[in-house]
This record gives C-alpha cells, structure tokens and sequence, in this order.
C-alpha cells in the first residue's frame, strides 16, 4: 500500500505586525492510499488550516507535506494548483460551486482544466450517479442546498483523485439531507478507492472514518492510529 | 519521498476552453458588463466621428482642390506693384489667361434702406474662376454683373439690409444695381463671409469710385489659367526667391490644398482631443468597474484556483472578457461615431471651405474597434492583474486575505505602460511631442487634483464628523468614507466633465466679456479710417457737428524696413542664425508720428520727449518692446526705414509697452515729428457715439460727404465676434457634451456597482423600521453631497483652467464671469441626484424580502 499523504513536524505562524500567532505545531501523520480520517477539534483549533495546508492551498511555515510523492512546500502557487488538478478532490461546507455554470459544467470544469475533451458525457454519469442527471442544466442558486453540495460530490470526484479533501460537509445541511449526502460520500469514496481526509465538528459522522486526528491548541492531542483496512471494491475506480 | 514537480510538462494554455470559460462566466453580469462598455462607447464614437469626418472633409479637398483656388496660379501683394513687381505678373500672362482682383475695406451704401455698412469691395476683371464658379443667384449674375455697373451682394448682406436684386448700391461715388446675391466664392468659408462681407464689383469702375487714395490698403491680386504645358508649382517654386524679396505671395492647388488641410487637420486634432477627454473619463469608468466587478469574482477565481486553474489562465478568462467587451464597445463606438459624423458636415458648415460628403471611414472605424480594445485591456489591467495572485484559501475561509502578495513589480510597468499611452496617443492626434506632454501632464494633473480632493473630503468627512446632526444626514456622510464608497470615481468622472464643459464656458463668456468691456466708459466705438490729408480737417469738423468727440485722430504712414544693425535682407537669408526673420524686411508697417506716449504706452528703455528730433543724421524712433524682440534689437541700435522710395536712416531711441487690447490706434513704430509730415499718409480717427441711432447716421453722412473714408462701429466688431465665437463654441460644446454624456453614464454605472451594498444596507435598515421616506433621505443625501462635491471642484478646475487660458494663452486680463459656472454646478448636481436616486427607486419600492431575493 503506498502513502498517499505524509505530514511531517508541520508548522503554520499567521504574522500580524510584530505578534505572530502560531496556529498549528508539530503536527505528524501519514495517510495510505484507500485510508479515511477525520481532524476533529474545536472551533479555532487549526483543523481547517491544516486542510488547508494538506491540500495545498496555503504554505506550511515550517515542516513538509508531501502529497502523492510530490512536496508542496517547495511549489509555487501555480504548481501547487496543477498538483491540486491531478491528485486533489475537494467538497467544502458552502458547495462553492461556481455560479455562473450550470451543475453540469461545474462537474465538467476540473477536466476541462486538464484539457481533456468530450467529458460531458463523463460528467452526465456522475451527475445521474449523485441522482441530479435532471438537472443538469440548472444554475447552482435554481439548486436546493442539499443538491448543490451533490453536485460538488460529483465535481469533487469528477478528476478522478487520489485524494479528497472535506470541509463540514454537511455543516450547511439539514439532518436528514446531511445523511443522505454523508451516505453518498462514502460510498462514492468507497467505489472510487480515494483517499479521505474529513474536518467535521461532528463526531457521529467522524465515527464513520477509520482514524480521528483529535486537534487542539494546534496540536494533534490523539490520533485513534491503527486504521482498520477496509476492504476495497476492485475497478471501481471513476 | 521526492521533491520533483508534479508534472515535467507544463499544461496547455487551451485558449478555445478559456475563451469558453470566459464566455461562461459572464452569464449572470452581461447586463452589467454592458453597462461598463458603455462610458468608453461616446468616447471612441467621438473619435470616429471626427477622424471619419477628417477623411471625409481631406477627400473633398483632393476632389475639389482646384475649385478652392478657382485658377491655376494666384500671385498677390498688398500694395501696388512696382515696375519689378509688375514685370513677373505680365511675364507669367505669357503662359497663360490672367484676371486681375483689388480688394479692399470700404462702406457701401444701401440706397433703399438708407443704411451703410463695411464690406470687402472686390473689384474683379477678366474670367475668373477658371475652376468652380462664383456661386450666385441667378446663377447668371456671376458672368453678367461685368458688363455693366453691376454688383454682386453677399446672399446675408442682403437679407439683413432687405436689398433686392435690382436694387441700388453706392460703392465710393459709383451706384451700382444689385445684379445677384452672392453665396460662395471659390475657398472662401461661411465664417469669412460672415466677418467680412463681400461686394464685387467690375473692375473698370474702380477708379470712378474714388475709393483707391494716397495710402489706401488695397490688395491686388492675379489669377491665372496658365497653359497645360505649365505647371503651376514648378514655376511658382521658380519664382519664390522673387515673390519674397517683392513682398508678394502666391497660391497654387497644391499650396493650398496643403494649408487647408493643416489648418482642418488642427481643428479635427483639437476636436478629437475633446473626444479623447471623454474617453478617458469613461476608461476611469472601466477601471472602477472592472475593480469592482474583480472583486465581486474573487469566490469564482478562489474555487477555479483550488480545482487547479493557474494565475495566468484566471488571469486570461478575464482578460478575453475585458477585451470582448472593448471589442463590443469598439465596434458600438464605431458604429455610433459614424452616425454621428453624417451630422458633422452640417455642423462644421459655417467653416468649411467645400461641401463634404460624409462617407463610411472603415479606417477610422478600425482604428475605433482596435481602440476600444486597447483602451479597455490597459484600463483593465490593474484590477485583472491582482487576479494572479488570489489565494484558494478564500474557499475555506471567506475573511482570508483574498491576495498572496499585493506588491505586484507588474503594476509599475501597468502604470508605464497607461502614461505611454496617453502620451503616443496624444502625440498622434496632436503631432508634436511637446504638446503630447503638455496634454498628458494637464490631464494626469487634473485627475491628481481631483482624487487628492476626493480622498481630503472622505478624510475630513471622517475627521470632522457632525456627530449630532440628525440620523439621515449622518448616515448620508457616512457613505462618502464608509467601505465600498463612490467619492473617488465620481469625484473624478464628475469633476473633470464638469471641468471640461466649464472651462469651455468661461473661456467664452471671458472672450466676449474682454470686448465688450473695451466697449464701456469712454472708450471709442467707432472708427474712421482711409481719411486723406485734405479731407483731415473737415472731417474733424463734421464729427465735431454731429456732437461726436475726437479721442484719436492719428496719421498713419506705410513705411518697409531696409536695414537691421547694417543687416539686410539678404544678410538675413544667408545667415539663419541670426534669428530675423525675412519676413520683417519684406511686410509693411503703418507707422505714425508724435512727440508724446498715448494712454495705452509706457516707457521700457529710453526716452520719448517733445521736439527730440532737430534734423540729426539719424532719426530716433521708439519701438514696442515685442517688436524690438523680434527684430534683435535695443535702444541705440540703427535702422534703415524706406518710406516710399525715401531712405531714412533711424536710431531705436526708446522702447514701449503697448496694451493691445485697448481699442484704439497703435502702433509698433513711433516717428517723432518733422520727419513724416510731408510723406503720403492717410488718417485714422477714433469716437464715441452714445447709442446706435446716432452711430448709423454719422456714418450715413461720412459715407454722402466722403465715399472713400470708411467708418467701423464696435457694435458690428462685437456681433460678429460673438456669432463666431458662439459658432466656435458650438462645436467644441458638441464635443463635450460626449464627456458629460460619459460622466453621466460612469454615474450610472458606479451607482450600479455599488447597488447591491447599498440594497443590502437599505434592506436591512428597513426590516429594521426605518421608513421609505429615511432611505429616500439617506440616499439623496449621499448623492447630493457627491453632486455638490464633484461639480464644486469640476467649477473650481475649470475656473483655474480658464484663467491659465485667459492669462498664459490669450494674454489677456481675466474676467470672472461666474453665472454659466452657477448654470453648470446647478445641473450637474440635480443630474447626480436623479441618477442616483432613479437607480434606487427598486429598493424603495419592492418589499425587502423580494429585493433580496431579486438581488442575491
């Protein structure tokens, strides 16, 4: 099983004049291919800012992170985003999804982005997978909330990634759409064999991933370790 | 572990799916958008409009050229020729046809009306025009009206005097029958014929009329129709060394097509830099907007930045979107300008030497669609630049700090790259590099003045804060420093529109109100000029008999200049160095003679005393400063003046400063008495009359007593400045108006952008119980104060560009005329109310729920 994620001595100080407030340290992990994990942790604890730095979107001011073989800290913004296209599959507590596409281009954009072409109809498939192949023309505020973020699954799993990352995904959710969207996470993540990394304050829905990050202070205070491997359909990949 | 890059080959630019996402993304501001391209559209329409016409009107020049001149060949000189003169005018009748012209100022005399009136009395012989006609109605009077004692009257002249055809005309001592009305002469505009009158008459009556005396101001002129065999600029290149050192000049079609189309070429130029004015008033427009609109995508570009889009494809969707937009208002502007241009042929009519057919330009269409990309690419850039550098953090956390590094090195070769332009862009429309500097600088200086004063007023706002004023005012205040405030923008757009159509209107009124102030107290109103020595002295008397005053009766004499320090003119044509130009050797000067300063003088250097000359060798003369300038020289050096044919040896003893805009009679050389008595010399002399009943008859009985003295009122000066300046005046106001249209629809945009905050804000305030009518108050508030703040400094620029102008460019002394400022400010802040309030009327009226809704 390879390492998909390797966090090591990691370190992120915010300078604001002359404080610097330093809002993660010493934070060390791997992540196997296939693994799932939740980063718990109050509000204010550094669990979206170490999302953030595990996926490349912000520069860790000290230690490393190596995504896929590939070290961020040492790329530029743009390589980073190339990273991010190749690897990297994100579904964020708000949906972002872009609002001047439709649900079917939101889904197509992270392929378009590689250059692939005639990826419609793979977008159609995913759209149908997360039952919204309806409404696929749609403008993402013609979208209930619950929708929008299946839609953002679907774009999420569009590129095929090895990782994904998953902020609050059903924090802007009701209860019941909230399972439903949790349910088909999972099973997408399962069928796909990618790799999780979840920042929920809910615990319930952290019970549902093999290895809890418990952070506080910035600092990782336990880490439920031995993952218990889950046996992975086999070319289920999208 | 590696350290490599994740992918050795970097990813494809993939232009055709960026274009597409371009295209995409601009599904829900299309509206908005167009309202951005908007502000540039008037002013690239502006800039077709008139470089379309200037290719219109250059086309009828080339088509016309011959008819402008109505010969081949046109020599000319403004006094009588001499034996050498007269050799090269009979020489070159050999090669050809030729008519002969004289032209001078004189009264005419409407027997009908009982009016007299100064015209130019052209006294015409032979076949001219060769080319074109002399345009008349009937169209036969042009060719008959030489066959007897006939006249040709200006189509105007006759409309004003109620003459007819048929009618009685007195020219000198001759009465002439009115065989025609005049409408156009070869080359001559409507705005000439409209300051100077003309009257043509046949030649061979000239004498009869008595008007040609010792020392008239006659021009004569030679037109010829030279055989194929000639050609006109070979032979006119041939004679010019002559034609120089005879004081004549000369015109062919190549000379003035190529005068004409400077001089044209120099108004589009002026014209065009108005309409550059508005466009760049409408790319500050683009500038705020793109900003704003930037700002509003920041979440788009964060999402397209985490799922792996690169800073330069961010940066490329939304530069095709800004060049689509340029490209869309290039083309509207285009558009717009080339319908604008059909009406500029009309507009310029007063002006235009030809009729000009307005045509397609497609190369100033093209210029206007490149243009309008250019514009709004470079306007665009610093807002599109920073889009390289937003972070994706902002979709994990909307409060991040949007930008990775705001020191961008870029934003400087932006900066250079804006001022290059404006200086290349100027330099084209203007022609010289100084200018193109100048221009650039008064605009950049402009734009300083008025964002340092936008951001003072936001600062003092916030400094001063009336903190118990009432609820709607504060709230009004508050939004001219709060977040998102439109105080800069429209101080700017608004200011300097304001500035522009203001200086306008100064620079006008100053122009008339400096004439018509000459026109008060005592000072004379009308003039009496071409008076013999004989009549010197009964011309006094009946002045003085009809209860005028004489408050100056001076003798003026023609005299030319032989000799600067030893210099001749040969000298001078040799040695460019020297910096004397030929021309002051060749011209004449109409000089007269005292012993004393009159009011208008004051002494520089030297002295200026009675009865200082008492037969010395050489005769002391005083000098205006500018003229002693010109001709190098100070007092105590020699001169040589010829008055007609006599030498006088001169020594400058005595320098003056003349006020030129007093209007009675000076003069650039001073003799003292007992040299020129005996010399051929006619009079001038300057009086009041109290009302223009009194005006009118006195020159009804000089014109009965003397045919060939010529009186003048301030009156009809006045007039007919005023109906050019207005004309003048009309067009460049056309031009403006394309600025304050710019403004105006900045105005709109910039209330737009910020639409949604203030609906947000006013949405809130009502859910939480304010009323329509406070909303209403808050709003006005803010654009009242913006309206009186923006126009305020716009009068306050234009007052000050006005007294540059008046001061620096007209040198002359500044009037505040402050009433069309008062129209201005008055307008352009009722303007920024309505349009401020209009665009709100949606908050006011819909439920705050719905607005929400509508506006989320």
């Amino acid at each position: 099983m390879s390492t998909i994620l390797e966090i090591n001595n990691l370190k992120k100080t915010y300078n604001s004049g002359d404080r610097h407030l330093t809002v993660l340290e010493g934070i060390n992990f791997t992540l196997q291919a296939g693994d799932t994990c939740s980063i718990v942790g109050p509000s204010g604890s550094g669990k979206t800012t170490l999302l953030g730095l595990c996926a490349g979107l912000d520069r860790a001011s000290s230690g490393s992170v190596i995504l896929n073989g590939v070290r961020l800290d040492n790329l530029s913004e743009d390589a980073r985003a190339q990273v991010r296209n190749q690897y990297v599959g994100f579904i964020f507590q708000n949906f972002q999804l872009i609002p001047t596409l439709t649900a079917l281009e939101n889904v197509m954009v992270p392929l378009e982005l590689r250059g692939e072409r005639n990826v419609q109809r793979e977008a159609m498939d995913l759209l149908a997978r997360v039952g919204l192949a309806e409404r696929h023309d749609h403008y993402p505020t013609q979208l209930s909330g619950g929708e929008q973020q299946r839609v953002s699954l679907a774009r999420a799993f569009s590129n095929r990634p090895t990782i994904l990352f998953a902020d609050e995904p059903t924090g802007n959710l009701d209860e019941e759409t909230g399972e439903k969207v949790e349910k088909l996470l999972f099973d997408l993540n399962r069928e796909a064999g990618t790799t999780l990394v979840l920042v929920t304050h809910d615990l319930e829905l952290a019970e549902k991933t093999q290895r809890i990050i418990r952070i506080k202070g910035g600092h990782v205070v336990s880490d439920t370790g031995a993952p218990e491997r889950v046996q992975q359909p086999e070319g289920s990949n999208f | 572990m590696s350290n490599n890059k994740p992918n050795p080959d970097k990813p494809r630019l993939n232009i055709p799916w960026l274009l597409k996402m371009a295209w995409r993304d601009t599904r829900r501001s299309r509206g908005r958008l167009l309202l951005f391209l908007s502000s540039i559209v008037l002013g690239i329409a502006a800039l077709v409009a008139i470089n379309s016409f200037r290719d219109s009107l250059q086309l009828a020049i080339d088509e016309k050229a011959r008819s402008l001149i109505g010969a081949d060949l046109v020599m000319g000189m403004n006094k009588e020729p001499d034996s050498l003169s007269l050799a090269i005018i009979d020489s070159v009748s050999t090669l050809g046809e030729r008519s002969d012209e004289n032209r001078m100022m004189s009264m005419v005399y409407f027997v009908k009306s009982n009016d007299t009136r100064l015209v130019q009395v052209r006294a015409l012989e032979g076949g001219f025009p060769y080319f074109g006609a002399i345009e008349t109605n009937p169209v036969e009077a042009s060719l008959s009206f030489r066959e007897g004692k006939r006249a040709l009257v200006d189509y105007n002249l006759m409309l004003q005097y109620e003459a007819q055809i048929g009618d009685s005309i007195r020219v000198g001592a001759v009465t002439f029958a009115i065989e025609g009305a005049l409408h156009r002469i070869p080359g001559q505009t409507a705005m000439t014929a409209a300051v100077a009158p003309v009257v043509y008459i046949p030649r061979q009556y000239l004498p009869e009329t008595g008007l040609i005396q010792r020392g008239s101001r006659v021009s004569f002129y030679y037109y010829y129709d030279l055989n194929e065999s000639v050609q006109p600029d070979t032979l006119a290149n041939k004679l010019d060394p002559r034609f120089e050192e005879y004081g004549m000049f000369y015109d062919t079609v190549e000379t003035r097509k190529a005068s004409m189309g400077r001089s044209y070429d120099e108004l589009a130029r002026f014209l065009a830099l108005v309409g550059f004015v508005a466009l760049l008033l409408g790319c500050v427009g683009v500038a705020s907007a793109v900003h704003v609109y930037m700002r509003d995508k920041l979440a788009t570009i964060g999402i397209l930045r985490c799922l792996g889009m690169s800073g330069k494809q961010a940066f490329l969707v939304y530069l095709f979107q800004v060049m689509g937009m340029g490209l869309i208002g290039g083309i509207a502007g285009a558009a717009l300008g080339s319908v604008v241009q059909l009406i500029l042929p009309e507009l310029f009519k007063t002006f235009l030497p030809v009729s000009v057919d307005a045509y397609f330009s497609v190369t100033a269409a093209t210029q206007g669609v490149l243009l309008g990309v250019i514009v709004s690419v470079l306007f665009a850039l610093l807002p599109l630049l920073s889009i390289r550098q937003v972070s994706p953090l902002i979709t994990l956390r909307a409060t991040v700090e949007h930008l990775t590094n705001q020191k961008d090195p870029l934003r400087w070769a932006v900066y250079g790259l804006l001022l290059g332009f404006i200086v290349v862009f100027s330099r084209w429309q203007l022609g010289t590099w100084w200018q193109a500097l100048y221009f650039t600088g008064g605009v950049i200086a402009a734009f300083l003045v008025l964002a340092l004063l936008a951001k003072g007023l936001s600062w003092t706002v916030k400094r001063f804060f009336p903190a118990h004023w009432g609820y709607v005012w504060r709230q009004g205040l508050a939004n001219l420093y709060r977040p998102n405030n439109q105080t800069l923008l429209l101080m700017v757009s608004i200011g300097l529109g304001t500035a522009l159509i203001g200086t306008l209107f100064m620079v006008q009124r100053t122009l008339l109100s400096e004439v018509s102030l000459s026109g008060t107290e005592n000072q004379p109103n009308l003039v009496l000029f071409d008076i013999q020595n004989s009549q010197r002295e009964q011309v006094a008397d009946l002045t003085k008999a009809e209860g005028l005053p004489i408050l100056y009766f001076d003798p003026i004499v023609t005299v030319r200049l032989e000799q600067i320090n030893n210099l001749t003119l040969a000298d001078v044509r040799k040695d460019t160095t020297l910096e004397i130009r030929p021309r002051n050797f060749t011209r004449e000067y109409r000089v007269t003679y005292r012993d004393h300063l009159s009011d208008s003088e004051k002494t520089e250097a030297g002295e200026w005393s009675e009865g200082q000359y008492k037969g010395a060798d050489r005769v002391p003369v005083s000098l205006e400063e500018g003229y002693a300038e010109r001709i190098k020289v100070k007092v105590g050096d020699s001169l040589v003046y010829n008055v007609q044919g006599a030498t006088i040896p001169a020594r400058v003893a005595h320098l003056r400063r003349v006020d030129w805009n007093r209007v009675q009679t000076n003069f650039q050389v001073l003799f003292p008495e007992g040299v020129l008595e005996e010399a051929p010399q006619f009079h001038v002399l300057m009086t009041r009359s109290d009302n223009e009943q009194q005006a009118a008859q006195f020159q009804r009985r000089m014109v009965e007593t003397f045919p060939n003295v010529s009186a003048i009122g301030l009156d009809l000066i006045l007039r007919t400045l005023e109906e050019v300046v207005s004309q003048i005046s009309f067009v460049i106001q056309f031009m403006a108006l394309f600025s304050i249209f710019t403004g105006l629809l900045v105005l709109v945009g910039s209330v737009n952008v910020s639409k949604f905050q203030r609906v947000q804000e006013s949405v809130l305030l009502r859910t939480l119980g304010s009323n329509k009518k406070q909303i209403l108050g808050i709003t006005l508030m803010e654009y009242l104060m913006l309206g009186i703040l923006a126009a305020a400094v716009g009068c306050v620029i234009a007052f000050g560009a006005a007294w540059a102008l008046a001061v620096f460019s007209f040198e002359m002394e500044f009037v505040p005329v402050l009433w069309p400022l008062l129209i201005i400010f008055v307008l352009v802040t009722l303007l920024t109310v309505v349009v401020g309030l209009l665009n709100s009327r949606g908050v006011l009226n819909r439920p705050p729920l719905e607005v929400l809704r509508r506006e989320a």
